[in-house]
């Protein structure tokens, strides 16, 4: 059992938050969301987590500029104001829009019935159109949907369109652009919206980037306000180039320690989401600093503002710094200006973790709150296994599974599915060489342990899509080219699946009955070598 | 309190005052009169009509250029469900295909509006087979409702399927921000857990004026939080329609 370090002097969470909020250190105008106390107790196992300080600053008077956080800076510059307060509503100038297959068809309907059907968008640069979530499908509804927003941006000329059109092979053109002559290639294809995005160097700091698509908050590991928005805000973006957005508080997560080699950023945010519930950061900002923060790589802090919804949050960030700047040095070329927390900036709660403590953990059935170690999950028998989506299937992502196979040496016992997220990814898959493996590749690692080939990079079976989408959960039979074949078939409990993505309410990757266990790479990877949920200091220590 | 306001660039419209408010606190659940403001031939709820279907490929919603009563009352029989129903119960991914923006498709979107609630938990089905709307046109839930995804899907298809309103405890604020943009439904926060005191089947009153659910089956009056700098938004008929009243987008193209 870990070690206690809980800070003896602070009251309970629940006590401590409500204590926080709407004190006289804002401004009158402002109202905040208030969440729920939250109907579970903190899990005792979990101690390594001191209890959230909140920051008071004394009162201000209204001609003093008072400390900003990132985010209401960003906001503040993004709307042309000097000063902004949680709770004020402003018209926000947006940097970029981001939108995909299955929201883009119904953003540009809502444009041009409100802007006429003439209407041109308000910058064919700041549009970035990445079809991802049912590509490889014959669903005919999916296929109309891309054929639109390829319409859309043949008619208004839309500078980043990351097109398909040979849904029967994704590398078509990819790799031999000059050669492949063929009228279907696919130079352009990327994959998963958000993982494009940052390749494709369209996430800068200090900008504003809207994307229909509730895992925008991504794109907060930038240090850019980055948040998902339906339809209509997205038709009206379209137009006009502006929304109106509340700003939102901003809760501290102070994370410090060295990271220990068996966790991951999942095991970070799972313990983050676990301790404040999944509205416990309703209408706020999540902001993580620290020492381990620090020591993250862009993909890692990635995953980690990647759930920043799944806690209720409206955006995440994470402050710029070398290793942003290296990352976006070979992609971008457009300027950009960081914005940083003031040191007198005010936080609604600061909640402190030291790394070092920490365990792998999992999400249960059916919530991404329902959090509990891997190691306690030991018993639970798994079906599947499921590595992808813009949370668990990037690069790194497929170099630490590939690091628990190699360590181990042995084959899955459950089918594993592969889903890079973007072409990149893929490609990164096929070609990079995994450390300490004598030169062999993820793809190689992945044969020989058993696991399903890498598929084509989509959005895939994070959550389901059309019925033929490859690792969907649909009856209790795996899909793919892994025969399972199992002594005794349960069909309700035999759909438990292990996966690297965001989100296990019922119904999320398909049968209304299947058991999803939320995890980092390390853990999924170990848990198919078992056929149960496994901690991966099995295979890691 | 509602979150996502919309407030900056206007006096404030508050519901209870902009109309003639047409009715008074009920004494008793049986004598129910809800004269809507202008009188409409079939139902209680008195938002606007859709208008009939344009020949364009998409969806009219109530428009603000056309003379909209704003909502005054709702009245109709109530579904009940709990905490955190996200928007993959509400409207399952492998029904994203359809474009919202689609009258056709609007339709069908509505026919599967909750059909994501596990039957273990739900029994009672939202919609039965084969139906485009719902029998229950007002939906109380618990925490957290339309958590998870950004898919306007979710309250379009709620909106398809005849929900007028929804009364949660709290919301997902990405689901209460489409609700507000689309005024699809109307969301409201009710200040106890009517999840645990109505039940799918009673019939309810809701009068925005009053903030009060009236539980008819149950004989019980229930305080909802007023809707507060969302009103206006809602009241325009959604985003565009406030922004035109603010003088912030031109006039719809004809």
């Amino acid at each position: 059992m870990a070690s206690a370090a809980i800070a003896s002097s602070s009251s309970s969470f629940i006590n401590q938050r409500r204590n926080d909020v709407g004190l006289s250190s804002f401004s009158p105008n402002t109202s905040f969301y208030l969440s729920n106390a939250k109907k579970k107790m903190v899990s005792k196992n979990i101690v390594s987590v001191m209890a959230p300080q909140s920051q008071r600053t004394p009162s201000t008077t209204g001609s003093v500029k008072t400390g900003m956080t990132m985010t209401e800076k960003i906001l503040a510059r993004a709307s042309e104001k000097p000063q902004l307060s949680p709770g004020e509503n402003v018209w926000v100038n947006v940097d970029i829009l981001m939108t995909h297959d299955v929201c883009g068809p119904g953003s540009i309907g809502i444009f041009k019935k409100e802007f006429g059907q003439n209407a041109k968008v308000w910058d064919r640069e700041k549009l970035v159109i990445i079809p991802d979530h049912y590509i490889f499908t014959k669903d005919e509804r999916a296929n109309r949907n891309v054929d639109i927003l390829r319409d859309f941006c043949n008619e208004q000329n839309i500078k980043y369109f990351y097109d398909i059109n040979d849904l029967g092979n994704f590398k078509a053109g990819t790799f031999f652009p000059h050669h492949d002559l063929t009228p279907h290639a696919n130079p352009d294809y990327k994959g998963v919206c958000h993982v494009a995005l940052a390749q494709e160097g369209h996430c800068r700091p200090g900008e504003v980037l809207l994307g229909t698509d509730s895992h925008t908050c991504t794109a907060g590991a930038f240090g850019q306000f980055a948040t998902g928005i339906g339809n209509t805000d997205a038709g009206f973006v379209l137009g006009t180039g502006k929304l109106l957005l509340k700003v939102p508080p901003t809760l501290r997560f102070v994370m410090d320690g060295e990271m220990p080699d068996y966790l991951l950023a999942k095991d970070l945010i799972l313990q983050i989401i676990g301790e404040i519930s999944v509205s416990g950061a309703t209408y706020k900002s999540m902001e993580f600093v620290g020492s381990t923060v620090e020591s993250l790589s862009m993909e890692e802090r990635m995953t980690l503002c990647n759930m920043v919804v799944e806690a209720g949050g409206k955006n995440g960030v994470i402050p710029a710094d070398a290793t942003t700047y290296k990352y976006l040095e070979d992609k971008t070329s457009l300027p950009y200006e960081a914005l940083y927390s003031d040191e007198k900036a005010r936080f609604l709660s600061e909640y402190r973790f030291d790394i070092s403590k920490l365990e792998p953990l999992v999400a249960k059935p059916h919530s991404p709150d329902n959090r509990a170690l891997a190691r306690e999950c030991k018993d639970v028998k798994i079906d599947r296994v499921y590595i992808g989506s813009c949370t668990g299937g990037k690069t790194e992502d497929f170099l630490a599974a590939a690091k628990v196979f190699l360590a181990s040496g042995k084959k899955v016992k459950v089918p594993t599915f592969l889903v890079p997220a973007t072409q990149k990814v893929w490609m990164d898959v096929y070609s990079l060489p995994v450390p300490g493996s004598g030169g062999k590749t993820c793809s190689q690692i992945f044969e020989e342990a058993g696991c399903d080939t890498p598929a084509s990079p989509s959005c895939g079976a994070c959550l389901g899509g059309p019925k033929d989408t490859y690792a969907r959960m649909n009856e209790a039979q795996a899909s793919g080219t892994f025969l399972q074949i199992r002594q005794e078939i349960n069909t309700s409990s035999s759909l438990v699946c292990v996966s690297t993505t965001n989100r296990n309410f019922p119904g999320r990757m398909g049968h209304k009955e299947g058991q999803i266990y939320l995890a980092s790479p390390y853990t999924a990877a170990a848990s198919a070598l078992t056929g149960y949920v496994t901690d991966p200091r099995e295979f890691l220590q | 309190m509602a979150a996502a306001t919309f407030s900056s660039l206007h006096h404030k419209i508050s519901v209870s005052n902009s109309i003639n408010k047409a009715f008074h606190p009920q004494s008793s659940p049986n004598l129910i009169k809800l004269p809507s403001k202008t009188p409409r031939p079939s139902s209680f709820n008195s938002i606007s009509p859709k208008p009939t279907l344009s020949p364009l490929s998409t969806r009219p919603r109530a428009a603000a250029d056309d003379v909209a009563a704003p909502a005054t009352a709702f009245h109709g029989v109530c579904y009940v469900v709990g905490d955190n129903i996200d928007t993959d119960q509400i409207i399952p991914a492998e029904y994203l295909t359809l474009v919202p923006s689609n009258p056709e498709e609007y339709k069908k979107l509505g026919s599967f509006a909750l059909i994501g609630l596990p039957a273990a938990e739900y029994p009672t089905r939202f919609m039965t087979g084969g139906e485009f709307t719902s029998k229950y046109s007002i939906l109380i839930a618990g925490d957290n409702f339309g958590c998870g995804s950004s898919r306007e899907h979710a309250p379009v298809a709620l909106g398809a399927a005849g929900v007028k309103a929804v009364v949660a405890e709290s919301y997902a604020r990405i689901f209460f921000r489409n609700s507000v943009s689309t005024g699809e439904v109307y969301p409201l926060e009710s200040e106890k857990r009517l999840c645990e005191e109505c039940k799918t089947g009673d019939v309810i009153t809701i009068e925005l004026g009053d903030s009060l659910l009236i539980n008819h089956t149950s004989g019980k009056e229930y305080k909802l939080k007023p809707v507060g700098d969302v009103g206006p938004v809602i009241e325009a008929g959604g985003i565009f329609a406030y922004a035109r009243k603010a003088g912030m987008i031109p006039s719809r193209a004809v």
